[in-house]
C-alpha cells in the first residue's frame, strides 16, 4: 500500500475519519517504507511494534467515537525529545542506551492527540551540526540527488533524519528543534515545510537540551497546513518549564488558506550576500511577485545587525551548551569510563562520550565564560543579541512579516564542509538571527535550482504571530504549486 | 585573538575533557580561527545597551512550594552506569 505514505497529513487524517483505511494499515505502511528506506539512515530507532500497538489502540478509539485531532497519524520523533521507555540519544555515544523514565512534554502532546510513533530520527549530535555528519550513528542521506548524479547529499542539519524521513514518506510528519535552524535549514534542503515557533510556544521539557535561550521544538511536514496542524498539538503552556508562554494555543490550521490580501512583508536588504548562487536571488525576487499578486505590500526594511548575529550565536549557544552538557558526567547516567580519580574518571567519560564538533563547542563556551574573558565575549554578545532583537522590533513597526531565502545554497555533498567549523556555521546565516530574537521562523519549499534540488523561502514573523506565517506560507505554497519528489533510488 | 596549546589544556581541563597532547596545537589552531572570526563583534556600538538574557521579555513564574513528584528511587536509578542498595555508585571522592 506504497499509496497510503503518499499522502499528506491532513488527507490521511480525513481517509482515517471516512473509514477509507485504518490506523493499523496507514501505519503497516509507513513501516514497511522505514524498512525498505534503511539506506537513507534517517531513523536511529524504529519501533514497530510499538506502532502497531498504537495504531490498534487509535483504531479502537475511533471506533467508539473518541478520535483526537491526529488520531492514527504515523510521526517520527527526532532523538532528542525523550521517549519514554525508548533509547533516547541526542546521536551522543555519550547517551548510549539511555532510556528515559518520562516523556517530552511536545511527545506527550502528540500521543494524547492520538499520533503513533514510528521511531527515533537521526540528527547531529546534541543538535549540533548543519550536515547531520556530527551524528554518532553517521550521517543521514538526502533521498535528493542533482540529476545525473549519484553522490550522497546532506539533508541538513541538525534535524536531518526529520527532514530525510518526511521528504522520503516514511512517516506524515516529525518532530523536529531548532536552535540556529536546524528546522528550517534541513527543510529547504529537502522540499519540506518546518517551522520554529515563538521561543516559549512548546515546551522544552523532555528535549535534551542543547543552548536553553535559543532552543525550540516544532513541525516537520509536506505541506504548510500539515506544519499547522502539527504545531497545534505540539504547542501549549506546560509548568514544567518555566520559559514555556501562558498563552493560548491558535487554531493554526484555520490561518492557511486565509486571505493575505494588505498584509505588508518586509524585505530585509541585508540577506543578499556575497556569493549566493544567482538562483536563490531569483527565488526570492519569484517569492515577492507571488505575494504581490497575493495582495501584499512589499517594503525594503533594514535589519542592520545582521551580520553579527553568527558570531554572537557562536559564543551564546556554545556558553549555554558548555554549562548544559556539565551534566554528562558518568555519574547518573549515560557512559561512564572509570579512571584514576573523580577527575579522570569525568575526562575520560567526556572525551570518549562526546564527538569532535560536540567537545569543539564546550572547549569554545568554556573559554568565553573562563575568568578574564566573559565580559569581553559572552555580555558583548549578550549586548548584540539586544542590537539584533532591536532591528526586527524596528522592521516590524512598519511590516507584518519579512520574506528571505532559508539557507545560502542548495544541499551540499556530505563530507564538502566537514573541514572548516567557520564554512559549515554560515549555513545558518539566514535563520539565526530569528533564534536569536525569540521570534517565529517557517521554511517552505519554492522552487529547485538547475540541479533539480529543493530551495527553500522563510517567512519571518512577529512575536506569537505564527497565524500569519501560515496563511502567507499558505499563499505562497499556492502559488509556487511545488510538486517535486525526489527520484526513488533507496 | 589567538589562543595557544596551553591555554587549550587549561580550558580542557576546566571542562573535564581528556584531550591528548597531540591535539591541543591543532585544536588551538581551530579554535583561533573561530575566535578571530567572532573577534568582528568588536565593529558594533553596544555602549549603554543592557545584555539581552532572555529570548522573550517575561517574569518567570511563581509555584508552591510543594513536592509534586518523587518516592520513586528506582525510576531515578533506572539509567544509572553503578548502583548499590538504592544509591548511585560513584568513584571516591575523599582518600
Amino acid at each position: 500500500m506504497a499509496e497510503l505514505t503518499s499522502l499528506t497529513l491532513k488527507a490521511a487524517l480525513d481517509g482515517l475519519n471516512s473509514k477509507a483505511f485504518s490506523s493499523a494499515e496507514l501505519t503497516q505502511a509507513h513501516i514497511e517504507a522505514v524498512e525498505a528506506a534503511r539506506a537513507l539512515n534517517a531513523f536511529v530507532a524504529e519501533t514497530p511494534e510499538r506502532a502497531l500497538e498504537m495504531a490498534r489502540a487509535s483504531d479502537a478509539r475511533r471506533a467508539r467515537g473518541e478520535a483526537g485531532p491526529l488520531d492514527g497519524a504515523p510521526l517520527g520523533i527526532k532523538d532528542l525529545f525523550c521517549t519514554e521507555g525508548v533509547a533516547s540519544t541526542a546521536a551522543s555515544k555519550i547517551l548510549d542506551g539511555f532510556k528515559p523514565t518520562y516523556e517530552s512534554t511536545v511527545t506527550a502532546n502528540l500521543w494524547r492527540d492520538g499520533a503513533v510513533m514510528l521511531g527515533k530520527l537521526n540528527m547531529d549530535e546534541f543538535a549540533m551540526g548543519s550536515s547531520n555528519e556530527s551524528s554518532a550513528y553517521g550521517p543521514v542521506v538526502n533521498p535528493w540527488r542533482r540529476q545525473g548524479s549519484n553522490s550522497h547529499l546532506t539533508p541538513g542539519g541538525s534535524s536531518g533524519g526529520s527532514a530525510a524521513a518526511v521528504a522520503a514518506e516514511l512517516c506524515l510528519g516529525a518532530t523536529a528543534t531548532d536552535t540556529g535552524g536546524s528546522i528550517r535549514q534541513p527543510a529547504a534542503f529537502t522540499g519540506t515545510v518546518g517551522i520554529k515557533p515563538t521561543y516559549g510556544r512548546c515546551s522544552r521539557w523532555g528535549i535534551v537540551a542543547f543552548a536553553s535561550s535559543l532552543d525550540q521544538a516544532g513541525p516537520m511536514a509536506r505541506t504548510v497546513e500539515d506544519a499547522a496542524i502539527l504545531l497545534k498539538s505540539m504547542a501549549g503552556h506546560d509548568p514544567k518549564d518555566s520559559t514555556s508562554l501562558a498563552v493560548e494555543t491558535p487554531d493554526f490550521p484555520s490561518f492557511v488558506g486565509k486571505s493575505v490580501k494588505g498584509l505588508r512583508v518586509g524585505v530585509p536588504k541585508e540577506y543578499r550576500v556575497d556569493g549566493m548562487p544567482a538562483e536563490i536571488e531569483a527565488l526570492w525576487r519569484k517569492g515577492v511577485e507571488w505575494l504581490k499578486d497575493a495582495g501584499c505590500e512589499i517594503v525594503e526594511v533594514s535589519l542592520p545587525n545582521t551580520r553579527y548575529a553568527l558570531p554572537a550565536y557562536y559564543i551564546i549557544a556554545p556558553a549555554e551548551a558548555s554549562s548544559n552538557l556539565a551534566r554528562y558526567d558518568g555519574m547518573r547516567y549515560g557512559l561512564r569510563v572509570d579512571g584514576r580519580s573523580l577527575t579522570d574518571t569525568y575526562e575520560k567519560t567526556r572525551a570518549e562520550g562526546f564527538g569532535t564538533e560536540v567537545k569543539r563547542r564546550i572547549l569554545i563556551g568554556t573559554y568565553v565564560l573562563s575568568a578574564g574573558y566573559y565580559d569581553a565575549y559572552y555580555l558583548k554578545a549578550l549586548k548584540v543579541r539586544r542590537r539584533i532583537s532591536e532591528d526586527f522590533e524596528a522592521a516590524f513597526g512598519k511590516v507584518d512579516a519579512l520574506l528571505t531565502p532559508t539557507a545560502p545554497s542548495a544541499a551540499f555533498t556530505l563530507g564538502e564542509n566537514a573541514d572548516d567549523p567557520v564554512a559549515m556555521y554560515l549555513n545558518d546565516i539566514f535563520t539565526v538571527t530569528v533564534n536569536l530574537a525569540g521570534l517565529p521562523g517557517m521554511s517552505l519549499p519554492a522552487g529547485l535550482d538547475a540541479a533539480g534540488l529543493p530551495l527553500g523561502l522563510q517567512l519571518i514573523g512577529r512575536p506569537l504571530d505564527e497565524g500569519t506565517l501560515f496563511s502567507l506560507g499558505g499563499a505562497i505554497e499556492k502559488a509556487a504549486d511545488f510538486r517535486a519528489k525526489p527520484q526513488k533510488w533507496w | 585573538m589567538a589562543i595557544d596549546a596551553a591555554t587549550v589544556r587549561k580550558v580542557a581541563r576546566l571542562a573535564r575533557i581528556a584531550e591528548p597532547e597531540d591535539r591541543l596545537e591543532p585544536l588551538a589552531k581551530e579554535l583561533s580561527g573561530i575566535l578571530n572570526w567572532i573577534e568582528q563583534l568588536n565593529e558594533v556600538d553596544t555602549d549603554g545597551v543592557e545584555p539581552m538574557t532572555s529570548a522573550v521579555a517575561t517574569s518567570l513564574p511563581m509555584r508552591e512550594d510543594v513536592v509534586t513528584e518523587g518516592g520513586d528511587p528506582a525510576r531515578v536509578l533506572a539509567n544509572a552506569p553503578k548502583t548499590a542498595g538504592g544509591f548511585f555508585v560513584v568513584p571516591k571522592v575523599v582518600e
